[in-house]
């Protein structure tokens, strides 16, 4: 093998236009192999909290299965009326960004301190013997850190809760971040929303709530430490269930079939 | 035989690249807070290192040595790419919050280091057997970092409670200092004292010399030329 002079201006061209192709086409090869895998992870990953917000991973056995008995619909938030967009290309943040889609909020509508709101949400409804069983919701607030973007599921009443479940939030680990233990999430399960007055009454209280308490049904343990967290998630569900929210909707719901 | 194992285990004990080289610091302090992407981590870079070292040395005789550190970062980015796709197609939960980590790799300084202090002159073989090396003696000085705090901070390890916690009825409360980056760096000083103190040879001659308080002003030596990269 006759010895190349490797500093030669000809090897240098040579050896960093042959290994960048040759890299970025490795590289290239393997990431369209693996995007359908990568693309599926990110829906699945979306299903499961949506699923797992209502507890529908157990009942159906899986979060396919649930998926199945789940339709995904837009809503618009302000007449309470289901529109005809498909919910495929529906991205919050690119709600919030596009001029027209979203509307600023006083300080006195801002309860959960989200600034903009958007006018079109995307909403999941699960059927079961051709009824209304579980309603999925998007809800976001102010926690302590940053906004806490959960699902809150409501059960065929309208009024009770299924679960709650936040996907993204910034609280502080083994304080604030208690709101994903699952001992804490359990108990919103069959808590009731709205009192006989249409009020929302649903929060979260300071120390334990006590079995006797008149307000038992619509009351939840505060978690220590985290006080502010807890106002976050009071003051979201406040929002999110009133008139700005999806009040519009729940009431309109009652009276049409979806 | 002997000599590849000496290759292999050199860089666990004796050669640690965090514990005597001081390369890779700064990823030992940020994903170490749980022991699970802690290993992740660890597989990342001990495969990106393998794979870089053997590549690069394969082709150590055609890289014209002026552009050689481009071409190795163009070699170890592409790898750091790959390991990266993998990781979101395979395991997505923890690549979430991993991600931003694993392309870090890129300017993790064992990776470099090796390259540059070894497979640059050595065969591909024994270049890879470097790699994984120097790989395990990172990996083991993270699995320590991350199962001391995630075990302190949150009570559990791999998300199994150890100690039960005062909000699920035990008696832990978890110390939440031990989720915090800086606890990396007290832990990894630990680490270096108790490793020197068993392997005194590892103990480096001071490059200055403290002078007693007297009135005449004693030079000091010239700085010797360090071949340490900081990270």
């Amino acid at each position: 093998m006759p010895k190349i002079n490797k500093d030669s201006t000809l090897n240098i061209t040579f050896v960093g236009i042959g290994l960048c192709l040759l890299c970025s086409a490795i590289i290239s090869f393997i990431a369209i192999q693996l995007r359908s895998v990568q693309e599926n992870n990110v829906v699945l990953d979306m299903q499961k909290k949506i699923v797992s917000s209502a507890g529908l991973e157990k009942v159906y056995g899986s979060v396919e299965n649930a998926m199945s008995n789940i339709k995904t619909l837009i809503i618009d938030l302000d007449k309470g009326e289901i529109v005809d967009i498909s919910p495929d290309s529906y991205e919050l943040a690119k709600e919030l960004r596009e001029e027209g889609k979203y509307k600023f909020l006083s300080a006195e509508e801002d309860i959960a301190s989200i600034k903009k709101r958007e006018k079109y949400s995307k909403i999941y409804i699960e059927y079961k013997d051709n009824e209304i069983n579980t309603l999925i919701l998007p809800v976001r607030g102010y926690g302590l850190w940053g906004i806490l973007y959960g699902y809150l599921a409501i059960e065929g009443d309208f009024n009770t809760v299924a679960g709650l479940e936040f996907y993204e939030h910034k609280e502080t680990p083994g304080l604030g971040a208690e709101i994903d233990n699952p001992k804490w999430k359990a108990q919103w399960k069959g808590k009731k929303i709205y009192q006989e007055n249409g009020e929302v009454s649903l929060k979260v209280i300071k120390g334990n709530v006590l079995e006797t308490s008149n307000n038992f049904s619509y009351e939840i343990d505060g978690l220590s430490g985290a006080t502010l967290t807890c106002n976050g998630v009071s003051n979201l569900i406040a929002y999110w269930m009133g008139n700005d929210g999806f009040l519009n909707f729940i009431n309109n719901l009652q009276k049409i079939d979806v | 035989m002997s000599k590849y194992s000496e290759i292999l285990f050199r860089p666990v004990f004796k050669e640690n690249p965090i514990a005597l080289q001081m390369l890779g610091i700064c990823s030992a302090l940020a994903v170490t807070s749980k022991l699970y992407p802690t290993l992740i981590m660890c597989v990342a870079l001990t495969v990106t290192v393998s794979l870089s070292n053997f590549f690069i040395s394969m082709i150590r005789n055609i890289t014209p040595s002026n552009i050689r550190i481009i071409v190795q970062m163009t070699i170890i980015s592409s790898l750091v790419i790959l390991v990266d796709q993998a990781l979101k197609a395979y395991d997505y939960e923890t690549s979430k919050t991993l991600s931003v980590f694993v392309g870090l790799i890129i300017t993790n300084c064992i990776v470099m280091g090796r390259a540059e202090a070894f497979a640059m002159q050595n065969p591909p073989g024994v270049s890879f057997l470097d790699g994984f090396g120097n790989g395990l003696g990172y990996s083991v000085i993270l699995i320590v970092l991350g199962t001391i705090r995630e075990l302190f901070g949150t009570g559990t390890i791999l998300e199994y409670e150890i100690f039960p916690l005062v909000q699920n009825g035990g008696w832990y409360v978890p110390n939440n200092f031990f989720l915090l980056p800086p606890v990396s760096f007290i832990l990894i000083g630990l680490i270096i004292w108790a490793l020197r103190a068993w392997q005194k040879d590892q103990i480096e001659e001071p490059e200055f010399k403290m002078s007693q308080n007297s009135p005449e002003i004693v030079p000091n030596p010239p700085p010797t030329p360090s071949s340490k990269v900081a990270s």
